[in-house]
């Protein structure tokens, strides 16, 4: 796990990259990669590289090369089956220097082309260079678990793992936020790929390849898209026992391989949760003694979920290490946690995970292994019941009973005045008529963020008009978007906007990368996400029970209680964190007028009223507006602090490994 | 300060509305996005404490408080105006 970078000119003859700036944006990835620098140049590229070693710790530097030097490679990530692509390799004729997965992609580019990475199960970014053929290739893994982003500036292109990078390496490119990215942030939760919310700067869209050659972009083609069944057509035929043991196996060898292909310890995240619960089983059979999890606890109860995690300990019998998180540590933390997501949230929620990996970089492991991506998988989100049952109500709207549904999704429903429920009937029962369009199951929740636009400034608003989030978004969806379920339809667009965007770039990689520990996500194997998708609806969402498949599998490997629990949606105090007494300096600073005004990006008055509202509030009954209102201002303002006006990162590693050719 | 007024000054400040000109009185606040479910309680506690009146379950209703001019005709029922 690590970080890339690189630069190459555009067009026939532009200057060389220089060695000065390759080594600079080596430098601000150091968190991603602490361990070796490298640094490969010619005439017309340069690769940078920031190395965290895990497999293959005394030949695995990089950039690396094929046979005859003429193709290089800087890779940030796994192949977890690269020792099987090695042996098809080898047959092939192949010869290797290196034990490492890294040469394994030079082969593999060398013998198959583009078609290299579909055989590639993985996470990866990858930036391959012919310097022959003088072609640049940027790739990334099917969901996006790791990061790439690109840029043109000056007759250059540049790459790199992260925004701060590619600033590093271009010191005069205008930073500067995308009113279109602010947009969508405040639509979806996260910017879509391959948006970003900085101006000129794209991100390279998960399952995707992207081709420049001779200084010209070549083209830009997704090897890989998700499939899901069209009526019969690429459904999974057994019955529901079958699908429970082919899940069962999958997912124990996805976790096996995520154990196994790493040459130093790995130790897996317990939530309290039933997806890290599996996770942990699994791994703790490819590792039976001396197993590591890690957990995160809360003060504030309501959050916290340490009777779970306790009993799976107990059970597993695992080494086990805990952090304990209160709001002000939220508070302190949070500009690290915006400098690595890199982009505006609208929760708190990554700021407890980024203290959990340092936890468990202090503990001396560099890779665990976590739960997410089974509630992309296996439909465990309330929005996707939620969505079940609101297009249900939609069958018959008239209907008083069928809305009394949402009561078993929502039990505070239940608990509310009789009569309230003729409000709420109201706020879910808007646009039922919309029930068969695309984007359906997520209107509420884009709607509910979208309202928080009425707190940008006059200016962006006027940037934005004429521009519409979610009419972009639904214009471009694939052409089978409508011959598959609506569940799969509302598991496409999660997927979409918010796996790559939100999950792995807020909670996952970047909260993991900013301790230097890697993740890996049994859940997003290829083939568990091959076999997810091909199950038909009810054995992933029967009835309302979410995850049910994947519940079967887990009957024998967790504890009864997390078996049988309601999905507790993982949260951490938002609004909250930032309105004690103690809170930090920087967050009165930057909720300022001044400070408001300076950014642009909203109205100081609007602002004003909003956090004299939440500083009145000592109980914390806040509403679920204002909570992504004030996470989502300091984050944005954050970010412009840290990434707008501050100048680029001039840290110079010392480089280990430089190649002049 | 008449009540309709009094009513949208609270709006505004408590659901910080930067253009107060573009909040209609009649428009609903659930259908703008101005208030989620659990901002109708904040509504139903301003009524109680500003207009010293109690809100039954019964009366927790849209016609009654979703809309500015909606909470105006409700308060004046509860008052007696």
């Amino acid at each position: 796990m690590c970080g890339i970078a690189g630069i190459v000119s555009l067009g026939e003859r532009g200057a060389p990259p220089s060695r000065e700036l390759l080594t600079r944006m080596a430098g601000a990835m150091e968190h991603r990669g602490p361990d070796e620098f490298g640094v490969y140049r010619d005439a017309r590229a340069g690769l940078a590289h920031s190395r965290l070693s895990i497999i293959d710790l005394s030949t695995g530097q990089q950039p690396l090369s094929n046979e005859d030097g003429t193709l290089w490679i800087s890779f940030n990530g796994e192949i977890f089956n690269y020792v099987e692509l090695r042996a098809e390799l080898e047959q092939l004729g192949h010869r290797f220097r290196t034990r490492s997965d890294t040469e394994v992609i030079v082969h593999a580019w060398e013998a198959w082309g583009e078609a290299a990475f579909e055989k590639m199960n993985g996470q990866w970014a990858v930036a391959l260079w012919d310097s022959k053929s003088q072609t640049l290739v940027l790739c990334r893994d099917r969901v996006g678990v790791r990061p790439l982003y690109y840029a043109e500036h000056e007759g250059q292109l540049l790459f790199a793992s992260e925004v701060k990078a590619l600033f590093a390496g271009a010191p005069s490119f205008p930073r500067e936020l995308d009113p279109i990215g602010l947009d969508e942030t405040f639509t979806f939760w996260t910017v879509v790929p391959p948006q970003t919310v900085f101006k000129g700067i794209t991100e390279l869209e998960p399952g995707h390849a992207r081709v420049w050659r001779r200084g010209a972009f070549v083209h830009d083609v997704a090897y890989w898209k998700p499939i899901y069944p069209e009526g019969a057509t690429h459904r999974f035929s057994g019955s529901l026992q079958d699908a429970t043991e082919a899940l069962s196996f999958a997912l124990e060898e996805a976790t096996r391989l995520r154990m196994v292909r790493a040459d130093v310890p790995v130790g897996s995240y317990l939530s309290g949760g039933l997806d890290s619960s599996v996770v942990a089983a699994l791994a703790q059979r490819a590792k039976p003694s001396g197993f590591r999890t890690f957990s995160l606890r809360f003060a504030d109860a309501e959050y916290d979920e340490t009777p779970y995690q306790r009993a799976m300990v107990e059970r597993l019998g695992t080494e086990h290490s805990e952090v304990l998180v209160s709001r002000k540590q939220i508070a302190d933390v949070f500009p690290s946690v915006v400098r690595f997501t890199e982009r505006p949230i609208l929760r708190t929620a990554p700021a407890p995970l980024f203290l959990l990996s340092k936890l468990v970089r202090d503990s001396g492991i560099k890779v665990v292994l976590t739960g997410e991506g089974a509630d992309e998988m296996f439909a465990g989100y309330d929005s996707f019941r939620e969505a079940k049952v609101r297009r249900f109500w939609a069958t018959s709207p008239k209907s008083s009973w069928r809305p009394r549904l949402l009561e078993r999704l929502y039990p505070w429903l239940l608990r509310s005045p009789v009569s309230q429920q003729a409000m709420t009937r109201q706020f879910f029962g808007r646009g039922l008529e919309n029930a068969r369009n695309p984007g359906f199951g997520h209107e509420p929740r884009w709607s509910g963020a979208s309202a928080l636009k009425r707190l940008f400034s006059p200016a962006l608003h006027d940037a934005l008009q004429g521009h519409d989030s979610i009419g972009r978004l639904l214009s471009n969806l694939p052409a089978e978007f409508p011959r598959w379920t609506y569940l799969a339809q509302d598991q496409y667009l999660e997927v979409r906007t918010l796996l790559s965007g939100y999950l792995m770039s807020s909670q996952g990689d970047r909260m993991l990368m900013g301790n230097s520990v890697e993740g890996r996500f049994p859940f997003l194997d290829r083939n568990v996400i091959a076999l997810a998708n091909s199950l038909p609806a009810s054995f992933k969402l029967k009835v309302l029970d979410e995850k049910h498949v994947l519940k079967r599998v887990s009957k024998d490997l967790v504890t009864p209680a997390i078996l049988s629990r309601a999905k507790q949606p993982y949260r951490a105090p938002d609004a909250l964190s930032f309105i004690g007494a103690d809170r930090p300096g920087w967050v009165d600073e930057l909720m300022s007028a001044q400070a408001l005004k300076a950014s642009g990006l909203f109205d100081p008055r609007a602002v004003g009223a909003l956090w004299n509202k939440c500083l009145a509030r000592k109980d914390g009954q806040f509403s679920n507006a204002d909570n992504m209102a004030v996470v989502g201002i300091l984050s944005s303002q954050l970010v412009h602090q840290q990434l707008v006006r501050a100048a680029p990162s001039t840290k110079v590693p010392v480089i280990k490994t430089f190649i002049e050719k | 300060m008449e009540t309709r007024e009094q009513v949208r000054q609270f709006i505004i400040s408590n659901f910080y509305v930067s253009d107060p000109a573009a909040l209609a009185d009649h428009a609903s606040l659930l259908d703008a996005g101005v208030v989620d479910s659990t901002g109708v309680l904040e509504i139903i506690t301003f009524i109680e404490s500003t207009f010293s009146v109690s809100v039954e379950d019964q009366e927790m209703l849209p016609e009654n408080l979703d809309a500015v001019s909606n909470i105006v005709k409700f308060v004046h029922k509860k008052t007696g105006k």
